[in-house]
């Protein structure tokens, strides 16, 4: 058995609960799912002197369309978004990623909300927000803000969500005729990327690209890859311009050697996996579109 | 002779149909594990129970300066702080390994790797002992470490074992087994000669439970009851008796239910002396657990062989012989688990499946800054590294005389008529019938049409491979004239009673660690006796209770201590007979058995059963001279030989161009255990095997950074695969009885451990045989077999 060091803890009620907490706490840890942080405080890796469970917060459990929006709350636990009919129509790419993401025990108990806080470079749901445009609502003693995935990210562990506040909602825009995708790379079920991919694309009435979002996971790369997506707009897709597209990628990212893997491997992966993601999305965006046709 | 049989139709017996001696019967232990009664070390609570955690070295090699424990001793719940100074006062700061070497329980010198213990808390709690870890305070001088065991014989490598006098280098020992000139010429005026360097990486037995005791020194009466995960719990009270001085008498060593074993608890650990000296010095008893990290980490490593493997052979395809060099990474102390003649385990089982003209082999051990051990992780002493190497050998033969690699071996393995077949390393192998067991899984497969469907594949580009392995385990260690562990004979007992209504206990040396010992034993005393299994209880793992034995790993349970249940329960039958004629009014050599009866010869209506002859042995019979009064006997067993289990394994994987990731998309596996006793547990066996295989082929090693750190002490680095890796085991077996054991059977409990990896790896090399490459080594993870995509095999070490 690992034991983490001494430390207090308090179960919230209400998200104004939790803001009190960790207003009253500064030395704290929101615990969600708890697969990340507490085996590094087992590890001793993290030691935090209060942790402040918002398993209670079922307000925050949520999977809502609102508009051009899905709305999906923070607590939203991976199976529930595994499930989803409306994600898996909606935003394949999370369908994808959750199929492998960690293991049925821990998307059990993982939440989307502290998936992205917890902020790891090889995360896999961090990705899938930065394609899908995504928005962050952030609750704290102030009242809420939104922000993108881009202001959201800070760095490997680090977010734009300060001590005394809470994520407590994602927001997805919907795009007609759009598809998206993610394929992952590991080790083995469970294990972290070694380096995942995940697209965005909406197609124009005509079938040109309107828009389209390349992320890469565990690549050193935490932003969309613009100078990727630039050799796609406007155009219809092809094979070729995805295999211009993983080309540049690969250049883009910048990935870190370690046990998974050396860095040009790491790179030929980015490089393959933009490619068939892209395939898989635009073919993915195609079928929305020709289905949406034929209903018209 | 060898028979072939059919899966029975029924899996698992219902209770109509439940077996009285061998057949398919459900585990008699599953009840209290599937209800979560088990009974593990560390559910085991004693009134006034303290507990124990070891401060570990933070780097790999490191002269110690100071300790101050000072501000640890001071935390409210800190009972005692021991050191390695404390130890050497008590002259318990080294203890002697398995492999005539010791071991620094504590540090009191130099630290030799990371991870090594040097400070042991015993608490009120297991929070306070390990909060009170991060209160001693030590100070270390950083030496550089030896971490690339191909330099730790480099003149100028820093000396790891400079304590031992007059030590100037880090060699350990050279061994060789084979006739060296006779191969050498061989090898000169063969045809065809391909040599290869292949390296077995360091991985780990990580079993589900990790290692733990709970130790309860009474100090008025100066007993010891030490309760241990320990897969050898005799061996065990014998040398703490001689290590801690305490009188053997006055031990009692119970190792409760254990989970899983694998070779990592075969050897006596710092955690377990300390436990036993902070007991000793609290008057308490102690219990010492040890995390996850802490096993990977510290506990008994397995391989880590580095193997220049040369082969010859004609130019039609008659293997000649086989040849290997042999670096072998022991770490900071020699502690591997094997017999005291063979520093290198069975390794020199490396002829393997073979009729050769002549083989040689040299292993080198040296010592490097990493964990002790070199266990046996689910083989018998090395046959895995054997496999290994003639199974990677004969497929890069079979590509270089461009043969399928199925006929390669058809063509020359050892054939039925040559057995007993003596090998030119000194075996002598008891029984097989191979051609037929690689035909019959070339059958399951469907070989030639996996063939042709990888030739159509590979035109399109497809990345397909077809891996075979062919293997031969030595096991079941073994007779006492060759065979010891610390002085002690590998040999075992059993001790048998039945009772006066029929019912019966055996007691045996052996101990399980999650292979169904209380299952098996009781088949193999019903098939005997004719009583049901359920009716027959089998008591192991408490020295106090159960006959002297060396206890389980190397599958040498049923070779040794299943040959002495068979034989104690045919002592009690013998004797059955002679009670039984006295109850008939007989003569013993007028009566004849039948299964759970001695009858009349000709009249068999006139006959006594099982149950009713003890209840005349314990009853009122006027009993023949000579006999007493129960139906009790006991056996200690030394095999005159080991047992030679072999199998035809074929792998069928799949492998992702662009990526580099493996599948295993088929595994075929036929066994030959010899007589199966229970073959729904023959059958978990295998696929627990098969799986440890695609670990240790596709996703396990222990890799070290260059200051030695251990880069796998967490599961999350060290992979373990899961059923999403593998794919549905197709098994079959042969049935070819060992000739010299009393039933014939000869083991299985790594037959497939040993036999996939190699199988796996074929198939990864075959199926990248378009990029011309003839070897790679494990674990072929995506990026490993991309890179050897790209003509760059990289080993791992």
């Amino acid at each position: 058995m690992q034991i983490p060091a001494p430390f207090d803890y308090a179960r919230a009620t209400t998200v104004n609960d939790a803001l009190a907490l960790l207003e009253r706490h500064p030395d704290s840890r929101v615990v969600a799912g708890g697969h990340s942080l507490l085996p590094m405080m087992k590890l001793r890796l993290a030691r935090p002197e209060w942790l402040i469970d918002i398993n209670d917060l079922y307000e925050l459990d949520f999977i809502l369309r609102e508009g051009d929006y899905l709305r999906v709350g923070a607590m939203t636990r991976h199976t529930t978004l595994l499930e989803s009919p409306e994600i898996a129509r909606l935003f394949p790419i999370i369908t994808d990623a959750e199929r492998v993401i960690a293991d049925p025990i821990v998307r059990n108990r993982g939440t989307i909300g502290g998936s992205l806080c917890q902020a790891d470079p090889a995360e896999d749901l961090s990705t899938c927000c930065v394609v899908l445009r995504a928005e962050a609502v952030i609750r704290g003693p102030g009242g809420e803000r939104t922000v993108s995935m881009s202001e959201f990210h800070r760095g490997p562990y680090e977010t734009a969500v300060a001590q005394n506040e809470i994520l407590v909602e994602v927001r997805f825009p919907i795009l007609p005729r759009s598809g998206s995708a993610y394929e992952k790379v590991e080790r083995r079920v469970g294990d972290w990327a070694v380096v995942a991919a995940g697209a965005a694309v909406s197609l124009a009435e005509d079938g040109t690209i309107d828009d389209v979002a390349i992320g890469l996971t565990a690549a050193g790369i935490d932003r969309t890859i613009t100078e990727a997506e630039a050799v796609l707009h406007g155009k219809k897709p092809t094979e070729g311009l995805f295999i211009e597209a993983g080309r540049i990628a690969a250049a883009a990212s910048d990935p870190i050697a370690d046990q998974r893997g050396p860095v040009d491997y790491k790179r030929h992966l980015a490089d393959e996996l933009t490619r068939r993601v892209l395939r898989h999305a635009c073919a993915r965006a195609l079928e929305v579109r020709h289905t949406t046709t034929q209903e018209g | 002779m060898t028979i072939i049989e059919e899966h029975p139709a029924n899996p698992a017996a219902g209770d109509a149909d439940r077996p009285i001696g061998y057949g398919r019967l459900q585990r008699k232990e599953d009840p209290r594990f599937v209800r979560g009664k088990g009974n593990y070390v560390d559910d085991i609570v004693l009134p006034g129970m303290l507990h124990g955690a070891i401060l570990r070295a933070p780097v790999a090699h490191a002269r110690l300066v100071s300790i101050d424990t000072s501000k640890a001793l001071a935390h409210p719940g800190v009972k005692a702080v021991i050191t390695g100074q404390d130890l050497l006062g008590l002259k318990l700061a080294w203890a002697p390994t398995l492999s005539a070497d010791v071991q620094a329980v504590l540090v009191t010198d130099k630290v030799r790797f990371q991870g090594q213990e040097v400070a042991f808390v015993v608490a009120d709690d297991r929070y306070s002992a390990r909060d009170a870890l991060e209160l001693i305070e030590v100070d270390y001088d950083v030496l550089p470490p030896v971490v690339d065991v191909r330099k730790a014989l480099d003149p100028g490598a820093p000396v790891i074992r400079d304590e031992i006098e007059g030590r100037t280098d880090n060699h350990i020992f050279d061994w060789e087994a084979g006739d060296k000139a006779e191969c050498d010429a061989v090898f000169a005026s063969a045809d065809v000669v391909v040599s290869q360097e292949m390296v077995y990486p360091r991985v780990h037995p990580a079993p589900m439970e990790t290692c733990g005791a709970v130790a309860d020194y009474e100090p008025i009466d100066g007993t010891l009851t030490l309760y241990e995960t320990s897969q050898a719990p005799h061996a065990h009270r014998t040398l703490f008796a001689i290590v801690a001085g305490i009188p053997e008498h006055k031990i009692r060593i119970v190792s409760p239910d254990i989970g899983g074993g694998f070779g990592n608890k075969v050897g006596i650990y710092p955690g377990y002396i300390l436990a036993v000296v902070g007991s000793i010095v609290t008057g308490k008893p102690v219990k010492w657990m040890e995390d996850r990290s802490e096993n990977l980490m510290s506990t008994s490593f397995a391989r880590d062989y580095i193997m220049q493997g040369e082969i010859a052979a004609t130019k039609d395809g008659k293997i000649l012989a086989l040849r290997t060099n042999v670096l072998a990474d022991h770490g900071a102390f020699n502690a591997t688990a094997q017999p005291t003649k063979y520093p290198a385990g069975f390794f020199h089982i490396f002829t393997g499946s073979y009729d050769l003209q002549a083989a040689h082999c040299k292993v080198t051990g040296v010592y490097t800054n990493k964990a002790p051990g070199g266990v046996a992780y689910a083989c018998s002493f090395r046959v895995t590294e054997a496999v290994y190497l003639v199974e990677r050998m004969v497929d890069i033969l079979a590509r270089k005389l461009e043969m399928d690699p199925a006929e390669l071996r058809l063509k020359n393995l050892i054939k039925p008529e040559q057995f007993p077949y003596k090998n030119k390393t000194g075996w002598e192998y008891d029984s097989g019938d191979y051609a037929t067991a690689l035909r019959k899984s070339m059958d399951m497969a469907g070989y030639d049409e996996l063939r042709r469907e990888q030739k159509e594949k590979r035109a399109r580009g497809e990345l397909m491979g077809i891996g075979i392995s062919f293997f031969t385990e030595t096991v079941g260690a073994g007779p006492r004239k060759h065979m010891d562990i610390v002085g002690l004979g590998m040999n075992d007992g059993a001790e048998l009673r039945v009772h006066p209504t029929g019912k019966a206990v055996v007691r045996i040396s052996v101990q399980s660690q999650g292979q169904g010992h209380e299952t098996t034993f009781a088949q193999i005393v019903a098939e005997e006796l004719g009583i049901p299994p359920e009716d027959i209880d089998v008591v192991h793992g408490d020295t106090d209770q159960t006959p002297f034995g060396l206890g389980t790993y190397g599958s040498r349970s049923t070779p040794v201590s299943g040959a002495a249940v068979a034989l104690v329960a045919r002592k009690v039958r013998e004797k059955a007979k002679f009670i039984a004629a006295a109850m008939l009014e007989t003569r013993p050599e007028d009566l004849e058995w039948e299964k759970g009866r001695w009858f009349v010869k000709g009249d068999p209506s006139a006959g006594k059963t099982i149950a009713e002859i003890s209840m005349g042995a314990h009853g009122t019979v006027a009993l023949p001279e000579g006999i007493d009064g129960n139906l009790d006997a006991e056996v200690t067993y030394d095999p005159p030989n080991l047992t030679f289990p072999f199998g035809a394994y074929i792998c069928v994987v799949d492998v992702d161009p662009g990526t580099g990731h493996v599948k295993v998309r088929r595994f075929i596996a036929v066994d030959d255990c010899g007589t199966r006793i229970n073959p729904m547990i023959i059958e978990g066996q295998v696929h627990g095997g098969l799986t440890d295989g695609v670990g240790m082929a596709l996703m396990q090693f222990i890799e070290f950074d260059a200051e030695g750190n251990n880069l796998g002490g967490t599961f999350m680095d060290y992979l373990i695969p899961t059923a999403l890796e593998v794919p549905n085991w197709e098994t079959g077996f042969t049935v070819t009885p060992s000739p010299h054991h009393p039933i014939g059977a000869k083991g299985i409990g790594e037959s497939a451990t040993v036999g996939s990896p190699p199988a796996i790896v074929n198939a990864v090399v075959d199926a990248l045989a378009p990029f011309g490459i003839q070897h790679m080594d494990m674990p072929c993870t995506p990026a490993r077999v991309w890179a050897a995509m790209q003509g760059r095999p990289r080993p791992p070490i």
